[in-house]
């Protein structure tokens, strides 16, 4: 924010390892540095990440057999409704934020965020609220068993009778976290439009940078109708107002507006910077500009745009009239179009590319081929009489989890391994890294394909018991977990084993073309020594074109 | 682009086009049988939109297999691909066709929805073009009595208004359009028979008509769909189709019958200790009693299995 040189760090000599005594403590401390905030994000929600995988193993040691036989029925409710609960507000928004954190900064030549305390504090309340979420499962009658949806009345029943109650400490925690990530969004939104480096207009920002936009945005409109719905649902629970509850008048399917009307959007605050990685990766690794990159960086905000206007197919076969059903469905069908050119987009620049086949890119790769499958079904799920059929059935967790774990989670393994070593300075293990691979797309692939064929058969979601002829499919899904369990090992390993010894890594090992590989390894404390001046557009590859100025005065020329 | 080029697309686009149309009668088989007038609907629709989605999907990964397998560099090849930025006309025609499938999608599954014509909630007039032939089933328009489908915490109740049945079993005449009235006493449940391919959730507070034809003789299983709280898998019950003769016999008998308790798996779950290895003692709310009925479901090992 300043741009004073007594201020600037000179780079390297003063930048600690980590793991040098005096310094990996700032990553316990309320450090303002967006780069440790983001690495703070990245390994508290990782963390996360395997206290959820822990439940859905759990959740599928239990399917594993069609009776109930591992887990008392309210355990299990229990661990669906904190592994959703995990997953999304533990482990994917804030791993997101913390890549976000980490590299827009960098990749718009910033020295910060815009509020940098504000940045901290929204950090810092991640784990607050994991704390209070964790705490429910020691209140009496356990943690919230209504699902990730709560949907009333089935969250307004309090078989204790206590005031304080799993579900009212699931309220608060959503709560927080949404103050945590309105505060976030205000920053970044902040950042993107006043703290650009000179000649970094609108059509020189990387993807990466316009798809974090894009979903920040949805975040500052979307939460506080999420915000709404929940304080009106704890007033429901703990002083006995009567919105949602039919027995006192109240309207349940007005809840679901409410809720959808985020949590739909929501799906896109998560998938919309994956796709800025995959667009970041895939020139990098095929040394090949981004295909159509004006198209693409626009159609993030139209997604932006219309994800506003479709929750409601996530209502189809709940309390909503033929028409809205109708109307819904052909909003929804409409995203495709955006998201389909972004996937053309990568086919074509991969296509004749002079492709390397590093982690990074398998991720990518795998990670875009698992959410084209996706998208089809996603697309079927939208026809409003194949929904009905499958609404509420595995068929729905096939679909968002081959959006979840098939593109998001391995977008992010993807975005790890390719900012390593600007984060780290250290180098990773490339045999590792590909094992990782390996055990994650078998692991996905069999977790999750099987789902598909149950749903359409007609298995509900959320049973803690089935009929026996589901049996066949589940076991494979199970085995599929358990593996994916496993796949995580090879990945922690080489993560901190290469912090801690890895080979030394160079400013830009990959040859890739972006502020954040013009500073060193692991960056200086304010990033740049002098403020770069932009001169060209992003993956300017097989272009011999400089992305800065070397001198001020060339600013003039360019613009 | 030369000949060579557009004869391989050209083979390309046809091998892709026996596949995807291959896969799509494939997804008929994916499905349980078609035990109702709108299952043929719906798996019509499906095995279309399977056909298409196939085609897109082996398009995209075939085209990323050929990079992977044959555009891969060389080890100290550190050479750039070629800085092609994009081409407008790709771009426009890239789309355009998904606007054009999406209208076609969305117009197809429209014409589908209102053909099923199950109604569901507030909609007591047809969409679109509403006369008889809507209905999927021309010769279903006789019309039948409305069966009372009561749901609460855990259990199933069916109510036959006019010989005043009571029913934990759901008995249908085959080839007859069915109207069912869907009430809830408690909280969501969600009607749910996966031979039929219909569903709609129940709401406490309002009663929804909900409409259907079954066309094949058999029992079927009826599932909780929307969940409902602790017991919510143990809530299915059994659906038995059989012609109107039957139907009608049946009926007559169980209106005979004095009503009694049925069997109900989450009630007798929620009084014996659970088997489960974990089971930390956490309340829950406390099961219906189970229902006092005319018609109680047997046990359904004793029958053929339900699909
Ligand atoms: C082509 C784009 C997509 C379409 C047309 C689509 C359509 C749908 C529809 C209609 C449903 C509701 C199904 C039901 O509950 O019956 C659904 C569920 C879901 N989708 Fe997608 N989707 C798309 C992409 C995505 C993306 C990009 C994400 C996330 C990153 C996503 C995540 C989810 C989730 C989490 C659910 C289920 C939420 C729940 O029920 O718990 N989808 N999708
Ligand atoms: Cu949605
Ligand atoms: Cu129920």
């Amino acid at each position: 924010m300043t741009d004073s040189s007594l201020e600037v760090i000179p780079a390297q000599t003063e930048q600690p390892l980590p793991d040098a005594p005096d310094n990996w403590k700032r990553f316990f401390s309320f450090s303002t540095d967006h780069k440790v905030i983001g690495i703070q994000y990245i390994v508290t929600s990782f963390f996360f990440f395997l206290v959820g995988g822990i439940f859905a193993m759990i959740i599928r040691g239990e399917l594993i057999t069609p009776e109930a036989d591992l887990l008392d029925r309210p355990v299990y409710n229990a661990m669906f409704t904190m592994h959703g609960t995990v997953m999304l507000f533990l482990w994917t928004f804030p791993v997101l934020v913390g890549l976000s954190n980490y590299l827009v900064p960098l990749m718009i030549g910033a020295r910060d965020m815009a509020f940098p305390r504000l940045n901290a504090a929204a950090f810092w309340m991640v784990p607050v609220f994991g704390v209070i979420l964790m705490a429910s499962f020691l209140v009496p009658g356990g943690p919230s068993q209504s699902g990730w949806w709560a949907y009333p009345p089935v969250s307004l029943q309090n078989p204790t009778g206590n005031l304080i109650t799993g579900q009212v400490l699931w309220i608060l925690a959503v709560a927080i976290s949404g103050v945590s990530s309105i505060m976030g969004a205000i920053n970044f939104v902040t950042t993107i439009v006043r703290m650009r480096a000179p000649g970094m207009t609108w059509f020189r920002m990387p993807v990466f940078v316009w798809t974090v936009l894009s979903a920040q945005i949805i975040q500052l409109f979307g939460l506080p109708a999420l915000t709404a719905g929940a304080v009106m649902l704890l007033l429901d629970i703990t002083v006995g107002t009567s919105f949602f509850d039919p027995a006192k008048g109240g309207d349940p399917v007005l809840f679901q507006h409410f809720f959808w009307f985020y949590s739909h959007p929501a799906v896109y605050v998560i998938i919309l910077p994956v796709f800025g990685i995959f667009s970041e990766i895939f020139p990098v690794y095929a040394r090949k500009p981004l295909f159509g990159y004006k198209v693409v960086a626009i159609s993030s905000l139209v997604i932006t745009g219309l994800s506003g206007l479709v929750w409601v197919h996530h209502m189809f076969a709940s309390g909503t009239p033929g028409w809205m059903r109708m109307l819904f469905m052909f909003s929804t069908m409409l995203i495709s179009v955006p998201t389909g050119i972004k996937v053309f987009a990568w086919v074509a620049t991969i296509w004749g590319g002079k492709l390397r086949l590093d982690t990074p890119m398998l991720f990518g790769l795998g990670g875009m081929v698992m959410f084209v499958f996706a998208g089809i079904t996603g697309i079927m799920l939208a026809s409003v009489p194949i929904d009905i059929h499958v609404n509420n059935t595995y068929f729905v967790v096939g679909h968002f989890h081959y959006v979840i774990y098939g593109a998001v989670v391995m977008g992010v393994y993807a975005a790890f391994y390719h900012w390593f070593p600007k984060m780290t300075g250290r180098m990773y293990s490339e045999g590792l890294g590909k094992l990782h691979f390996v055990l994650t797309l078998i692991g996905t692939n069999l977790n999750f394909f099987p789902m598909h064929p149950l749903g359409l058969q007609g298995m509900p979601r959320r049973v803690a018991s089935y009929d026996p002829e589901f049996a066949f499919w589940n076991v494979l899904a199970s085995l599929g977990a358990f593996l994916l369990g496993m796949s995580t090992l090879p990945f922690i390993l080489n993560m901190i084993g290469s912090w801690v010894q890895g080979k030394p890594a160079p400013g830009n090992p990959w040859r890739a073309i972006g502020l954040e590989w013009l500073v060193s390894s692991p960056p200086p404390v304010e990033n740049f020594e002098e403020i770069p001046v932009v001169v060209a557009e992003p993956y300017g590859y097989g272009k011999q074109e400089p992305l800065i100025a070397t001198d001020v005065h060339s600013l003039e020329a360019s613009s | 682009m030369n000949r060579k080029t557009l004869l391989t697309l050209g083979g390309v686009t046809i091998v892709l086009a026996l596949i995807s149309l291959w896969m799509g009668q494939q997804a008929y088989t994916w499905f349980p049988p078609q035990a109702a007038a709108e299952a043929q609907l719906v798996d019509d629709l499906f095995s279309f939109l399977v056909t298409l989605g196939t085609f897109i999907f082996l398009g995209v990964v075939g085209a990323l297999t050929y990079a992977v397998l044959f555009q891969r560099v060389g080890r100290y090849d550190f050479s750039d691909g070629p800085p092609i930025e994009g081409n407008i006309t790709l771009e426009v025609v890239w789309t355009a066709i998904p606007i054009v499938l999406v209208i076609w999608i969305a117009g197809y599954s429209y014409q589908i929805y209102d053909q099923m014509s199950i109604l569901g909630p507030m909609e007591h007039v047809h969409m679109g073009m509403a006369t008889a032939e809507a209905a999927p089933l021309s010769s279903a328009d006789q019309s039948v009595e409305r069966i009372e489908v009561r749901s609460r915490q855990w259990a199933w109740e069916f109510y036959y208004p006019e010989q005043q049945v009571t029913s934990t079993e759901l008995h249908l005449p085959n080839n007859r359009r069915v109207k069912l009235v869907l009430q809830s006493a408690d909280v969501l449940h969600g009607f749910f028979v996966p031979a039929f391919r219909v569903k709609q959730d129940i709401i406490p507070g309002r009663v929804i008509d909900f409409e259907f034809t079954p066309i094949r003789e058999g029992t079927y299983r009826l599932r909780d769909s929307q969940y409902s709280g602790t017991y919510f898998a143990a809530m299915q019950a059994d659906v038995v189709v059989e012609s109107p003769a039957a139907y009608h016999q049946w009926l007559t008998a169980a209106a005979a019958q004095t009503p009694t308790a049925a069997a109900n798996p989450a009630f007798e779950e929620y009084n014996r200790t659970t088997k489960a290895a974990i089971n930390p003692g956490w309340k829950t709310v406390i099961p219906a009693p189970p229902p006092i009925v005319n018609y109680s479901a047997q046990d359904s090992s004793a029958k053929d299995k339900p699909v």
